[in-house]
């Protein structure tokens, strides 16, 4: 069916078609919307979903947590201080296997209060074992929350997902959406170490320094895993549904001399970039991350690179930028911009690219111009 | 020992002792807190989970934050606990229950749900989520032992410390008051609160039996004398306990929809209290304790005998 929805509308409408049986989560500008979407969804008896209006992100993810083990679907939404007040627990849920589904509306992080796009707040999230994919559109927001419900629960993953949207550049902004008729693409949860009081177990407890490192190593064997389960449901989403996605999105990436490496919203902005870079000659392609965790294996042999952080590590550079030097083992053009919503156009994008200069990091606004 | 001089407490005393034998009856043989724990020699917490799971029985989830009891239960992949148990962060248990609570409720199961939290769980780190639990009116039963500090870090002080007692961050002796979690808790209105004390296994089985016959959330508040740390032999746990209640440093009571009942043994040491240094004085943490101090606590007992009875005396 289509219609117009807002980034924050479209994640809604999927969480209500995969049906969780607890939500919880606390309201922050800008994943208000979503929160509002659901507690409407389930007052109208549209969702048969319970829903848990917690005191805190903490206790959201905790309340997810304890939800999930009983071996049930769960979902949360946050955005920026709300995910950092969750740190904790966000942690908890990737170590203890619970395939929980969190929307995170990316924005900054204070002091001063911003509430625009950023990523950093994510970014901060990397090391927890969460899978983590950042969308683009209004629709992709929409298939991405679907598809997390199917990896995360999926037997070789079992590890929470978290879906990235742009603050107000996609949750706010209205885009046409095709909802589908979702059929068995989500099959019913089994969670092999869900809680049965006729067989008592413990969980969690005390685990010493020789049995530690074989449940970390048992996280990361199954990130390894997971790509074969999202190329798999991606597949089969795009089989039953026409749209095909990746962990990149690349666009006219196969010819080009110079690939803009971008996430979220900018990485649909710089699409732009590249036809008009072409248009005046420039053999431009867009590299679009789309799943950061599992990180992809990049296909930029003998191609120059642009990314462009909407995050950053102080002390340390642009992390996309850094994570994807490491990956190909030579420098990159590191471009930090977008930060707290600053506003970055495809022209300033065509401009990275046009006076790009490898090995060297710009900051959009305060470095002279390249 | 006091002798209650009280004519009209004989009749009563013994309909009392008939209602303790058959409590005892009750209680089911069945164990669920295992042997080989790794509880410290003459711990009351494990003395009275042992009742709290006796009370509970086997369809029962225990829900621990960081405490004594997340080291008690063993070391992976051991456990001595016979009930499903799921560790969660210092300051998410309550939470966690919400959502576990709401989960088994979703889909049709009665599962009880049941927080085990230590002092510094419930009245400091946690008290957020906890206080969000209740508000919610979360179906759990939410029990908080205290041993009046972090034991399981070895003894800071936590809200829970009485004043005067020494510990590892108060070395001096605690020159505040013991948070009155129990009046925070009746803010929120439940349907059933109560406070119990692990020298007193009987007590502590019935009001878990009552608070689990509850819908919505229910709140016990177990005194659970710790040797380590209140530095006292091994053997007198029980003792301690006893002595807690019997000078008012602890008062026994259970309050049902708003209705409070004074507990027997606490009728009792409100008429004909124990000194309170018979308390004091075997407890190597109020080592050298002012005498100011002393007296303040006292002042404390009378007045929360006399708030509590008052309460009780109301219609």
């Amino acid at each position: 069916m289509r219609k117009i929805a807002t980034g924050n509308k479209a994640v809604a409408e999927a969480v209500k078609q995969a049906k969780p049986e607890v939500i919880a989560a606390y309201p922050i500008t800008p994943q208000t919307e979503i929160v509002e979407q659901i507690a409407e969804f389930v007052t109208s008896k549209e969702l048969g979903s319970r829903y848990i209006p917690v005191e805190s992100e903490h206790s959201a993810m905790a309340a997810c947590i304890g939800a999930s083990i009983t071996g049930i679907r769960t979902f949360t939404a946050t955005s920026s201080h709300g995910l950092l007040y969750m740190h904790e627990m966000t942690n908890w849920a990737a170590g203890a296997r619970l395939p929980i589904v969190m929307a995170n509306v990316n924005r900054s992080i204070g002091p001063g209060w911003n509430i625009w796009a950023e990523h950093t707040d994510a970014l901060q999230e990397r090391d927890t074992g969460w899978l983590q994919v950042y969308v683009s559109t209004v629709q992709e927001a929409y298939d991405a929350t679907l598809m997390a419900f199917r990896i995360a629960e999926h037997n070789d993953v079992l590890l929470p997902v978290m879906v990235n949207l742009d603050g107000f550049s996609l949750s706010h902004i209205m885009q046409p959406l095709d909802t589908v008729e979702l059929g068995d693409f989500i099959p019913s949860i089994h969670l092999p170490h869900a809680i049965d009081t006729e067989k008592p177990t413990g969980y969690g407890g005390l685990t010493g320094p020789d049995q530690h490192y074989l449940f970390r190593w048992e996280i990361e064997r199954s990130i390894r895993d997971s790509v074969k389960v999202i190329n798999e449901t991606e597949a089969d989403f795009a089989h039953r549904f026409g749209r095909k996605y990746g962990l990149t999105e690349n666009y006219r990436c196969d010819d080009a001399d110079i690939v803009i490496v971008a996430m979220g919203t900018l990485g649909k902005e710089a699409e732009v970039a590249v036809d008009n870079l072409r248009n005046e000659g420039v053999k431009a392609g867009s590299m679009r991350i789309r799943w950061l965790r599992p990180f992809p294996k990049l296909e930029l042999k003998g191609k120059e690179v642009v990314v462009i952080d909407r995050d950053y590590s102080f002390g340390f550079g642009g992390i996309l930028a850094k994570s994807i030097e490491s990956q190909i083992k030579r420098d990159v053009f590191s471009v930090i911009a977008g930060l707290g919503g600053q506003e970055v156009t495809y022209e300033d994008i065509a401009d990275f690219v046009r006076n790009h200069r490898t090995g060297e990091e710009f900051w959009f606004g305060v470095n002279a111009n390249v | 020992m006091m002798i209650n001089n009280d004519r009209s407490a004989i009749p009563f005393r013994a309909h009392h002792v008939l209602q303790e034998l058959k409590i005892i009856a009750e209680i089911p043989k069945e164990e669920f807190v295992l042997k080989c724990t790794s509880a410290c020699a003459g711990c009351s917490d494990s003395l009275a989970l042992r009742y709290v799971l006796k009370a509970a029985g086997p369809d029962t989830v225990l829900v621990v934050p960081a405490c004594c009891t997340s080291v008690i239960q063993g070391i992976y992949p051991n456990t001595a606990f016979n009930v499903p148990v799921y560790n969660v962060a210092f300051a998410a248990a309550a939470a966690c229950a919400s959502g576990m609570s709401n989960a088994f409720r979703a889909t049709g199961k009665k599962t009880n749900v049941i927080v085990y939290a230590g002092d510094g769980g419930t009245l400091d780190i946690g008290i957020q989520s906890m206080s969000g639990a209740f508000e919610r009116g979360t179906d759990f039963l939410y029990i908080c032992y205290d041993n009046e500090a972090y034991g399981n870090t070895g003894m800071q002080r936590s809200g829970g410390t009485p004043m005067g007692a020494r510990t590892t961050t108060t070395p001096g002796g605690k020159t505040d008051a013991k948070k009155d979690i129990d009046a925070i808790i009746a803010a929120h209105d439940p349907p059933y609160m109560a406070t119990a004390c692990a020298a007193y296994p009987q007590d502590l089985f019935k009001k878990v039996k009552k608070a689990l016959s509850f819908r919505g959330p229910t709140f016990i508040h177990v005194l659970a004398p710790c040797p380590p740390g209140w530095r006292y032999s091994t053997e007198k746990s029980v003792e301690m306990g006893k002595l807690a209640v019997k000078s008012g440093m602890w008062i026994l009571y259970e309050r049902e929809y708003g209705k409070l009942t004074l507990g027997p043994q606490s009728k009792a040491a409100m008429k004909n209290p124990v000194p309170l240094e018979d308390y004091i004085t075997p407890q190597g943490r109020f080592k050298g304790m002012d005498p100011k101090i002393l007296e303040i606590l006292k002042q404390r007992i009378t007045k929360n005998f006399k708030r509590l009875a008052a309460e009780e005396a109301q219609e």
